[in-house]
């Protein structure tokens, strides 16, 4: 394994940490905050230093493989959640590690899950910064460093492909340098346009840009303590359009650009992924009938949640805690089933669920005609047998640590409504769950080992399992 | 460049691994089998699409659209001829298809010209060529091809005591009754394009343009004639063993070959009257020994295995001090057989990566000009260019000594349908001549770029 190569990307990871910490500095000062600008003025000097001496020199050895990659990728997120976290603690608002960690890898894997229980208590600055985690996590750090550092080779798709959720990354066009950077532009690009409706909305700037990051990254974290409860349905209404569409595979947008809009309409995920939006608008909002004082109300209320939830973003309108069983039951299904593959969504992703279903009914097809030779097919070509297979393993490994870290949080005696809901909301990075940790309530009560055991499962559900799993492998790290 | 490779072979690998990380053009690989489409994009960083890339569908995937060039170096030679065809239908680009098969290759010219296809590669062919330059003139140390391979630009050097020697460049027509020109001379690290006064010394490195048949004659009146090979052996007889042989029969050096199978053998008994065929197994030293392994000039193994080959230039190598030629597929092991100090060793499939990589990058110097060929001379110091002329261009019908060229340019050489011209002040560049211009200012686009 090239380690040397490692270190080095991990360098520039932190490196581009150090820069993006500069805006919420920015803010710092223009909001006056000064113990806020010390902070953060620290904490960019630990992580520029800690950068620069990892990767002052270019390693001579360029090899890197899918191994190399997946390691780099895992330990970069492992990195920048570790230092993520200094502003938290040295602003002393969060003095505990664990719970700043919390936090950070909450921001990172644009989970949204916070264990603070008055936000509008934080400075602006560190809103900012938590925001702000969303919006790089989103699409990806090593996309980025992809993006601006000079091709090394061709390594860094390996990158990519480990940091990038989906089961089968492929590339908008040849060069993996220039994919990124689409992928960056147009990500920027539907940003501004979100914050620029916001503000026509008649949001405070400051809410605008941070409801945006945390909607762009489908994130989360709010800087009101009432979620998205208090602005107006307007920009509630907005936000539901820019979830659903940070939801939605990436490369399709791309394909907009080329004007192939027949394409775009041909697939299959973005297909089902629109029926499952609209028919769980439609149940939950006959089914919440009455709660509110209009159908209108209603609908809005269903669609912020429905939206919210299945791009795993986890902004809350209202305290979906106190609905119908059958609606929460809908909103935790659909939490496990997520947005699209090659979108800032978490979740198993609609494409993996579609994959699924489809080897179902194959192997039901296979078992009345044994010798039937059927294919899986997505889009009308046929789904390579490594990717049926990968979404396989993918299910049995999510499955199980899935019921590992039931079992280990478990021991914190919260109700299973509560455990079920916490593990769902942290490995499909929603944010929200049920019960105690609903969306009017926080992680905070958690021991330090859950919340250490959901922050594992923050990172396992936004890297894809095997980024982080293969850290723990022995034969990785054997000579 | 957006360039699309369709078929992921050893060429195809060979290709993106120079074009796609060593050039960075934008690659798009094309492969039906989508291990090998797999193998590639892991590898480098180029972009995969499996399917067949002889239907609409694929090749609009693949972006043909946006594509400057397409090679298609599949295994099959009509899947390779038939998607460039569709490629060029359906966008703008140049085509390159590799085709093997010698009865299709006599028909190279009529696809070139009639079906669009820029560039018809053989790879059998191209190695037989380069081998064949190899055994003519051992002694010279730079061979360049143009005009489909009709001419060439050789680089030697002037031995002491050689006729050359104190030469002035305007009498060696004359004196030698030979028809080249000399385009080019290196004298202590400066490159010249020589005018007629330019006299030529001992020491210099010198190219000249010549055609093959040329070339010959002027080595042989230069005194280097012992150099060149009298017979030669060839051990294996496929596509290259006759290609090779049809060359160096054309030549006049006598070619014996040594083929196991005998229908392989009846059939070059037919298509090579002038050789000996000799049915026999290659790699059965007694048989080489009878039929003269010891006092051949040169010795070529072109047998199917590698190993085989390897093993017998070894031997060779310890029988005869003769020129000795080994034949290499795999391409992977290539510093290791060079240590094994094999003579001359020829590797076709980095031979026909190379063609095409020429060509692309002649044509990234064209885009927007008729630059049909470009060779890097004189140490790099120099441009070899091939242009095409077209019916309007302002040099056309116009006798070359009332142009007004540039300095140190020079008209190398015109070739006119089959004909190759060196020419002199008379002569007129047509339509639909090439024409190779040696300059030492490089980026040309347009043969008008020459004049002032």
């Amino acid at each position: 394994m090239n380690y040397k190569m490692i270190a080095y990307l991990l360098g520039w990871v932190l490196k581009i940490e150090a820069v993006t910490m500069a805006l919420p500095l920015i803010c710092a000062i223009l909001y006056g905050e000064q113990r806020m600008v010390g902070v953060f003025v620290s904490c960019i000097i630990i992580c520029l230093f800690t950068g620069l001496f990892f990767s002052f020199r270019r390693p001579s050895r360029r090899s890197f493989y899918a191994k190399e990659g997946f390691v780099t990728v895992g330990l970069s997120w492992i990195a920048i959640s570790l230092f993520g976290a200094l502003p938290f603690v040295f602003s002393g608002f969060v003095p505990n590690f664990v719970d700043a960690l919390f936090e950070t890898i909450s921001g990172f894997t644009t989970t949204g899950s916070s264990i603070l229980t008055d936000v509008e208590a934080l400075p602006k600055s560190l809103l900012f910064w938590r925001s702000f985690t969303h919006w790089i996590g989103g699409m990806g750090v090593l996309v980025f460093l992809v993006a601006i550092i000079p091709s090394s080779g061709g390594g860094n798709m390996h990158l990519i492909r480990a940091e990038s959720p989906g089961p089968a990354v492929s590339k908008l066009v040849p060069k993996v340098r220039s994919t990124a950077a689409i992928l960056y532009k147009i990500y920027i690009f539907l940003t501004l346009v979100q914050i620029g409706l916001l503000l026509a909305g008649g949001m405070p700037v400051f809410d605008a840009i941070t409801m945006t990051f945390g909607t762009a990254g489908t994130g989360g974290f709010g800087v009101l303590n009432a979620s998205a409860a208090n602005y107006s349905p307007y920009c509630q209404w907005v936000i539901t359009v820019f979830m659903l569409i940070f939801g939605v595979d990436f490369s399709l947008y791309y394909l907009l650009l080329l004007r192939r809009g027949k394409d775009v309409l041909k697939s299959a995920e973005l297909r089902t992924y629109i029926l499952l939006v609209i028919t769980a608008i439609g149940f939950i909002t006959w089914n919440c009938i009455g709660m509110y004082k209009t159908f209108g109300e209603t609908l809005r209320h269903g669609a912020f949640q429905v939206a919210s939830i299945i791009t795993t973003t986890g902004f809350a309108t209202t305290n979906f805690d106190i609905w119908p069983v059958f609606s929460k039951t809908i909103l935790v299904l659909l939490m496990f089933v997520g947005a699209c593959a090659g979108s800032t969504g978490g979740g198993i992703k609609v494409s993996r669920v579609l994959i699924l279903m489809k080897s179902i009914v194959k192997e039901i097809k296979t078992a009345a005609h044994p010798r039937n030779t059927m294919k899986i097919t997505m889009n009308g070509r046929i789904v390579a047998h490594e990717t049926v297979r990968a979404v396989n393993v993918y299910m049995a490994s999510y499955l199980l640590i899935f019921a590992l870290s039931l079992l280990i949080i478990s021991l914190d005696n919260f109700d299973f409504t509560t455990n079920f809901t916490s593990v769902a909301a942290t490995i499909n990075n929603v944010g929200p769950g049920l019960a105690a940790v609903g969306p009017t309530r926080n992680f905070f009560d958690f021991s330090a080992l859950s919340k250490l055991v959901l922050s594992f499962n923050m990172l396992v559900g936004r890297l894809e399992i095997f980024p982080i799993l293969i850290l723990f492998s022995p034969s990785t790290w054997k000579k | 460049m957006n360039i699309i490779i369709i078929g992921c072979g050893k060429v195809g690998k060979k290709l993106v691994e120079q074009l796609g990380a060593e050039e960075e053009h934008n690659i798009t690989v094309v492969d039906s089998r989508y291990p090998l489409v797999q193998e590639i994009t892991a590898e480098f960083d180029a972009m995969g699409v499996v399917g067949n890339a002889m239907t609409v569908d694929t090749l609009t995937e693949a972006g043909v659209q946006e594509a400057d060039i397409v090679i298609a170096v599949t295994g099959s030679d009509e899947q390779n001829m038939l998607a460039c065809l569709m490629a060029k239908k359906l966008g703008n680009c140049g085509a390159i298809a590799r085709v093997r098969e010698p009865e299709y290759n006599r028909a190279a010219h009529l696809l070139k010209e009639d079906l669009g296809i820029s560039m018809v590669i053989n790879p059998e062919l191209a190695a037989a060529s380069e081998i064949a330059r190899v055994l003519r003139f051992p002694s010279a140390i730079k061979i360049d091809t143009f005009a489909k391979g009709r001419v060439e630009i050789l680089k030697f050097r002037i031995s002491e005591n050689s006729v050359l020697d104190g030469m002035r460049v305007s009498n060696i027509v004359a004196r030698l009754e030979c028809d080249v020109l000399v385009c080019g001379v290196e004298r202590e690290n400066e490159a010249f394009i020589p005018d007629g006064s330019f006299v030529l010394q001992s020491g210099d490195l010198i190219s000249i343009v010549s055609s093959i048949r040329n070339a010959a004659l002027f080595f042989k009146k230069i005194g280097f004639k012992t150099h060149r090979v009298k017979d030669t052996i060839i051990v294996g007889g496929g596509n290259m063993a006759y290609y090779l042989a049809h060359q160096l029969l054309d030549t006049g050096i006598h070619v014996k070959i040594i083929e196991q199978n005998q229908k392989r053998c009846d059939e070059l008994c037919q298509l090579l009257p002038k050789a000996t065929i000799v049915c026999g197994d290659g790699t059965d030293n007694r048989l080489l020994l009878e039929e003269g392994l010891e006092t051949a000039e040169s010795i070529v193994s072109l047998m199917n295995i590698d190993e085989e080959n390897i093993l017998l230039s070894l031997y060779a190598q310890s029988k005869t001090k003769g020129k000795i030629v080994t034949k290499i597929n795999r391409i992977a092991y290539g510093d290791v057989i060079t240590r094994l100090d094999l003579d001359t060793t020829v590797y076709p499939k980095n031979i026909t990566a190379d063609y095409i990589v020429r060509f692309v990058r002649a044509k990234k110097n064209s885009i927007g000009s008729n630059i049909e060929t470009m060779h890097l001379i004189l140490e790099d110091k120099a441009e070899a260019l091939e242009f095409r002329i077209c019916e309007n261009s302002p040099v056309a019908n116009i006798t070359i000594d009332k142009l007004k060229l540039k300095k140190n340019i020079l008209i190398a050489c015109i070739s006119r349908g089959q004909k190759v011209i060196i020419p002199r002040g008379r002569d007129t560049l047509l339509p639909g001549d090439t024409v190779i211009v040696v300059t030492l200012k490089a980026g040309f686009q347009d043969i008008s770029d020459i004049l002032e």
